[in-house]
């Protein structure tokens, strides 16, 4: 498997560690309630198809938002977290 | 040695100038370089190699390649053994040492031969039923004895000390084969000027030109292979890997490949294999096709071969087969026929099932089909049945073309299914199945030599296509492109046994049998017979076994479809696999700057994550670690100790919001923190449970300084990265590690001002502060934490200083009357005083399990604060206690369950459990930490440790888990 | 007051096994510069600039090495004042370096590293991060044969023995 890191370009998979589905990303207010939180922290799908994941290039430090296929193996785009909002 | 099966004039791989020495079940033979273990002993007249897997059967050469089903032996090499080496892949070396396997006595005399006789009860899924009564007796006495019988080849039972090896290799284009397909591709490709890899498992390029010797443009294929192959060197942008079979084909264009580096050589330092990573844009499959047997009576005796097994063995080392059968169902084994007789070889008789209307220089047997073989130990006779009555013919060889297995196991590892070709016979792979993959020439199906070669360079030109890469020019040359007709003929029903899978012993019978008690699936059938499930992995009995199958439940092949192709496609030594991974190549060793220092005082290291520790440091005369361990805990109790911290994970967080991003990390508040302040801090991950905890120190207004723990430093890196990326990205922050910049010791006891003043270093720090300081003219940092409850100080110092500074304060210490000491000392003073690590912050704590519900600061939002104040998280929690023996010499154990004195040692009774024992010298009794139901509300209560592993009972007093100092006054000092 | 004296990260280098020598050489100080959002550095760094992911500025005296993300090692002399603009951390004794270096260096480090090595993917002048073994390494690529191999400092002994085990390899291989 290969990914393609925005900051240091195709890299083999031993390189990144993952971390579990993007949802992670959209951290509910602190105020947000129990359910929010239950289905930040608990609830994930499990797509046979797209799916949008987490994952670390150890090397160079960046977190990186992966879109890829669960079926095909097929990745449709590697975005760097920290740019997600640019 | 005469080698008297040396066909004259033949062989062009091996050279008769040459000659090599080898011992075969300790016999001397003789053969040539360039020879295989098959080819020299086919040679020597020696056709039986082995005893096949179940039935004991005597067994031959079938192939000249790697899918050898049958010819299967050990490799002995000094005290190391090899099983399962294939004969036909094996080159013969002066020397090298061969056994035959799997039998009881001598080869050609197996005692366990009778297990052939026994064969009407050994069948398919003959354990299942037979073994089944009484039920006791399947662990103690069937199971051992189908085991000792079963199963092929040996280990040593000694470590394998021979060097592998592993690499990466990348390329624009991975063509895997080099036959004519392969080769066509490669010039195409490579005058373009792709980056190309082209691989082959043998030891030179060719293929099937090497064994068919077709003629090209109207020279020997021989002579233009070496054209091809001089143009191809001069290629700068050409790689070819001889040797190497490509194994694997795995995401995004990685592919698994073992090169046989010094397999073929006496053992010496060289790596014995490697295995490859091959990372390529796009890659060509030009691995051929397989031919298939038939399947008739006793088709398994030595001599009974593939025609291909026949032609290869002839042509490439010049092996004389003698008299030849030819049983054929298709073109190519006339083809073969007629190759081999005119160059020399009797040709006995062609079979063919088909009413084949031909004239040949050698009797033709149309409509006709073979129906026995005689010969104990080798081929005899051949028993033809055909229109005129069944005559026995008198051959050495008998050779099998069922038809031909288009390789495209590679293709299909990613998940693609092939689909049948009625016109072969055989499965194909169609070219748009497998994106960046693509079958060419035989292994696409075409048989012919020129469509071949015409279909290597067209899926090459259409890979450059892929690559931005212009066609290059090229002219195909002319070859043979004789039509391919086959007709669908898998097994001879004529009474017997008909062998399907060499390897496995699996017969036509087994597969009907299979199919009438319900295990009609193809997925089925393999599990229950086991066809396809040997080393081969059924390289040539899959599609004939699905065939027998499909006869037998009356579907067609095409609805039967075939089993998964995994990898690897050839077996793969675990020892190639981790090449490199053993003992100190397992995982990085780091070693602290003291290292040395602690090796030469005699310390014993142990392992905290990646890095070596010293655990205590003994003295003369002391003969246990706890005789050091006390020592060492009293002497940092009542003058002074020094210990290497380094391990602890250390990262420097900058900016104006260095603060407010430490808030949202650290459950208290970070931000407040005076510059020169340090402060103890506690991280939750965001599901509410402790992740980590260590010190915060502010070294300046936008500068802290985060300690983590040794285990947990690249998991808080990571956290804190993740934190920072994807919920604050815009701030003023940014991370870094500094945990191999600094070397840190820590100077503990009531006389570490006097240690570090001996140093010339102004011990000036109130309890929890910090500061700079100059070690002349070395900057260096100075904290005053404790993790062992006495007057502690930290200093760092850049790490190439580290080694000197440690000699220099453990000089200081024992002139304080202190000493160095260990990680069991620091346990132990750790414990005295209740602190935490991870055998405590096991994941499944809260701040509040701890005693640390406090640190949650109310006033501010941080990473697992919601979830930590979770309903289910607030109540009826194991806390954490502390635990003494009610006898004060019992020995407490860590990992022990704890119960109620009357309860027994049930789970439904489980009261808690211990994390940490120590033995104090301070309180003269061992020590525990653990987590109790409501414990902080049940200190003075007895409880009893249990501990099933060691047998232990122990009645514990539960009370506050700080045991030593509870008002900290020694430690403020 | 105590005089300490420093040890050096590798012992027995230079070292040469078949065609790849190892040397270990000293970068000078190292600075890690991590901008701060939004900030133009380009004053500041002048003559220098700050790199593009995999690149290394060269300069007189000094040269700024991409290292990851939003970060680089100025490398080589003092690093600039940049309060303000960037973090700065000192680095000069986090790391340890030597150079690989002989026609087969290219084939030692692909025995380690997962990185397409090819000079149109890896070229020369350029730096990446990546692993080698299981370590994370800085890697600057010098020459077309010549690699400034940076890991962890306690991490020494081990890419030592990791290299000198491909080296081996690759040497006994030539005597086939």
């Amino acid at each position: 498997m290969r990914l393609a890191c925005p900051c240091c370009g195709p890299r083999d998979r031993r390189e990144f560690t993952y971390y579990g589905a993007a949802d992670y990303l959209d951290r509910p207010a602190p105020e947000a309630g129990l359910d929010a939180w239950d289905a930040y922290l608990h609830l994930r799908d499990n797509p046979a198809g797209k799916t949008r994941d987490l994952w670390y290039h150890d090397p160079c430090q960046s977190w990186l938002e992966v879109e890829r296929d669960t079926v095909t193996h097929a990745v449709h785009s590697v975005q760097a977290v920290a740019g997600r909002h640019a | 040695m005469t080698q008297p099966f040396r066909f004259p004039g033949k062989g062009l791989l091996i050279d008769r100038t040459r000659p090599v020495r080898f011992t075969f079940d300790g016999e001397a033979f003789e053969g040539f370089h360039g020879d295989t273990l098959a080819s020299a002993l086919l040679a020597n007249g020696q056709r039986l190699m082995a005893r096949s897997f179940k039935y004991h059967r005597p067994r031959g050469v079938m192939t000249a390649g790697s899918e050898e089903p049958s010819a299967l032996v050990e490799i002995h090499e000094g005290a190391q053994q090899t099983p399962n080496v294939r004969a036909t892949m094996q080159e013969i070396y002066e020397g090298l040492d061969a056994r035959s396997q799997n039998r009881l006595g001598p080869l050609g005399f197996d005692l366990l031969a009778v297990n052939d006789r026994l064969s009407p009860f050994l069948g398919a899924g003959f354990y299942y039923k037979t073994f089944m009564w009484p039920r006791a007796f399947w662990e103690r006495l069937y199971e051992p004895a189908i085991r000792r019988a079963a199963g092929l080849g040996r280990l040593s039972g000694h470590q394998d000390e021979a060097a592998y090896e592993k690499a990466f290799a990348h390329c624009d284009l991975l063509i895997v084969g080099a036959g004519p397909a392969g080769l066509m591709a490669a010039l195409t490709a490579g005058r373009a000027g792709a980056d190309v890899i082209l691989a082959t498992e043998d030891t030179r390029p060719g293929g099937r030109l090497l064994s068919d010797l077709p003629q090209i443009d109207g020279q020997p294929a021989p002579l233009w292979v070496e054209a091809v192959m001089a143009e191809l060197q001069s290629l700068p942008n050409v790689r070819l890997m001889t040797r190497t079979s490509v194994t694997g084909s795995y995401d995004h264009g990685t592919f698994g490949a073992l090169e046989r580096v010094s397999l073929h050589r006496p053992s010496s330092e060289a790596p014995r294999e490697c295995f490859w990573r091959i990372v390529a844009r796009h890659a060509i499959l030009a691995t051929g096709a397989l031919e298939r047997p038939i399947a008739h009576p006793d088709n398994d005796r030595p001599g009974v071969m593939l025609a291909s097994g026949v032609s290869g063995q002839f042509a490439r080392y010049g092996v004389n087969p003698g008299r030849v059968v030819v049983f054929s169902n298709n073109d190519s084994g006339l083809q073969a026929a007629r190759a081999l007789t005119a160059q020399g070889v009797e040709i006995a008789a062609y079979v063919d099932p088909r009413p084949v209307a031909v004239t040949e220089d050698f009797p033709v047997y149309p409509e006709a089909r073979v129906t026995g073989t005689r010969g104990r130990l080798g081929l005899r006779d051949v028993a033809v049945q055909h229109g005129g009555g069944t005559s026995m013919i008198a051959a050495r060889t008998l050779a099998l073309a069922g038809g031909w297995n288009p390789t495209i196991a590679l293709a299909c590892h990613l998940g693609a299914r092939p689909v049948w070709e009625p016109a072969l016979q055989s499965f194909v792979m169609p070219h748009d199945r497998t994106p960046g993959l693509t079958p060419a020439g035989a292994a696409a199906g075409f048989l012919s030599t020129r469509a071949a070669l015409l279909d290597g360079r067209d899926k090459a030109l259409a890979a450059l296509a892929a690559l931005d890469l212009g066609p290059p020019s090229i002219v195909v040359p002319q070859a043979e492109d004789a039509p391919y007709a086959i007709a669908p003929f898998w097994a001879v029903d004529a009474g017997g046994r008909a062998w399907l899978d060499f390897a496995n012993d699996v017969t036509t019978k087994d597969v009907t049998r299979a199919a009438q008690e319900g295990f009609t699936s193809v997925e089925h059938m393999k599990r229950y017979t086991t066809q396809g499930m040997a080393p081969d992995q059924g390289k040539s009995s899959n599609v004939a076994a699905l065939a027998v199958l499909a006869d037998a439940t009356g579907q067609g092949i095409a609805e039967t479809g075939l089993t998964t192709y995994r990898p690897p496609y050839v077996p793969v030594s675990i020892a190639a696999l981790g090449a490199g991974g053993r003992g100190e190549g397992f995982a990085p060793r780091r070693l602290l700057t003291s290292d040395a220092k602690s090796r030469s005082m005699g310390a014993p290291m142990i392992e905290a994550g990646l890095w070596y520790r010293p655990s205590y440091f003994p003295r003369a005369g002391e003969t246990s670690w706890r005789e050091a361990c006390d020592r060492e805990v009293r002497l940092v109790r009542v003058n002074a100790g020094v210990a290497d911290v380094s391990t602890l994970g250390k990262i420097d967080v900058q900016g104006a919001d260095a603060g407010r991003f430490l808030d949202l990390v650290y459950t208290n508040t970070m931000s407040g923190l005076k510059p020169g302040k340090v402060r103890y801090g506690l991280m939750l991950r965001e599901d509410g449970f402790v992740m980590d905890d260590g010190t915060c120190a502010r070294l300046g207004s936008e500068h802290f300084l985060v300690t983590t723990t040794t285990a947990a430093a690249g998991l808080v890196m990571r956290h804190m990265d993740f934190v920072h990326q994807a919920f604050c990205a815009g701030w003023d922050v940014r991370l870094i590690s500094v945990t191999e910049s600094w070397a840190q010791f820590c100077v503990a006891g009531p006389k570490s001002k006097a240690v570090l003043e001996r140093l010339g270093i102004a011990p000036d720090l109130p309890f929890m502060g910090c500061r700079a300081l100059s070690l002349n003219g070395i900057g260096a940092r100075l904290f005053r934490i404790s993790f062992s409850g006495e007057e502690g100080y930290e200093i760092a110092v850049p790490t190439r200083y580290g080694a000197a500074l440690f000699d220099a304060l453990v000089a200081a210490a024992e002139a304080e009357d202190g000493c160095a000491y260990g990680m069991e000392a620091l346990n132990v003073l750790r414990v005295e005083k209740g602190f935490l690590t991870h055998a405590e912050i096991h994941g499944r704590v809260t701040a509040d399990d701890v005693g640390l519900g406090g640190m949650v600061s109310a006033g501010k939002d941080c990473i697992g604060k919601a979830a930590s104040q979770r309903p289910g998280l607030l109540e009826n929690r194991e806390q954490l206690v502390g635990l003494m023996p009610v006898n004060q010499g019992e020995e407490l154990s860590a990992g022990a369950h704890l119960y109620n004195e009357k309860d027994p040692a049930e789970r439904a009774y489980n009261q808690g459990y211990v994390t940490s024992v120590a033995p104090s010298p301070t309180l003269g009794c061992w020590l525990g930490l653990g987590f109790v139901k409501n414990g902080r509300a049940r200190h003075g209560e007895v409880i009893r440790l249990d501990d099933g592993l060691r047998r232990r009972k122990v009645l514990v007093e539960i009370c506050d888990p700080v045991f030593f100092d509870p008002d900290g006054g020694r430690m403020r000092g | 007051m105590v005089n300490l004296t420093p040890t050096a990260a590798f012992t027995g280098l230079p070292l040469t096994i078949g065609r790849a020598t190892l040397t270990a050489f000293d970068p000078g100080p190292v600075t890690a510069i991590a901008p701060y959002p939004g900030r133009d550095l380009s004053r500041a760094l002048a003559p220098l600039s700050f790199p593009a992911p995999g690149c290394v500025v060269d300069g007189p005296g000094a040269r700024l090495v991409w290292t990851g993300r939003e970060q680089a090692f100025w490398m080589g002399s003092a690093a600039p004042d940049l309060t303000g603009l960037a973090a700065t951390t000192d680095q000069s004794d986090g790391w340890a370096w030597l150079t690989v270096s002989g026609p087969d260096a290219v084939s030692v480090l692909a025995r380690l590293c997962p990185l397409d090595l090819r000079a149109q993917s890896f070229a020369v002048g350029s730096a990446a991060r990546s692993m080698l073994a299981h370590m994370q390494a800085i890697m600057i690529r010098t020459g077309e044969d010549s690699f400034e191999l940076g890991v962890f400092r306690s991490m020494a002994e081990s890419l030592l023995h990791d290299l000198t085990g491909a080296m081996r390899g690759l040497a006994a291989r030539d005597a086939l």
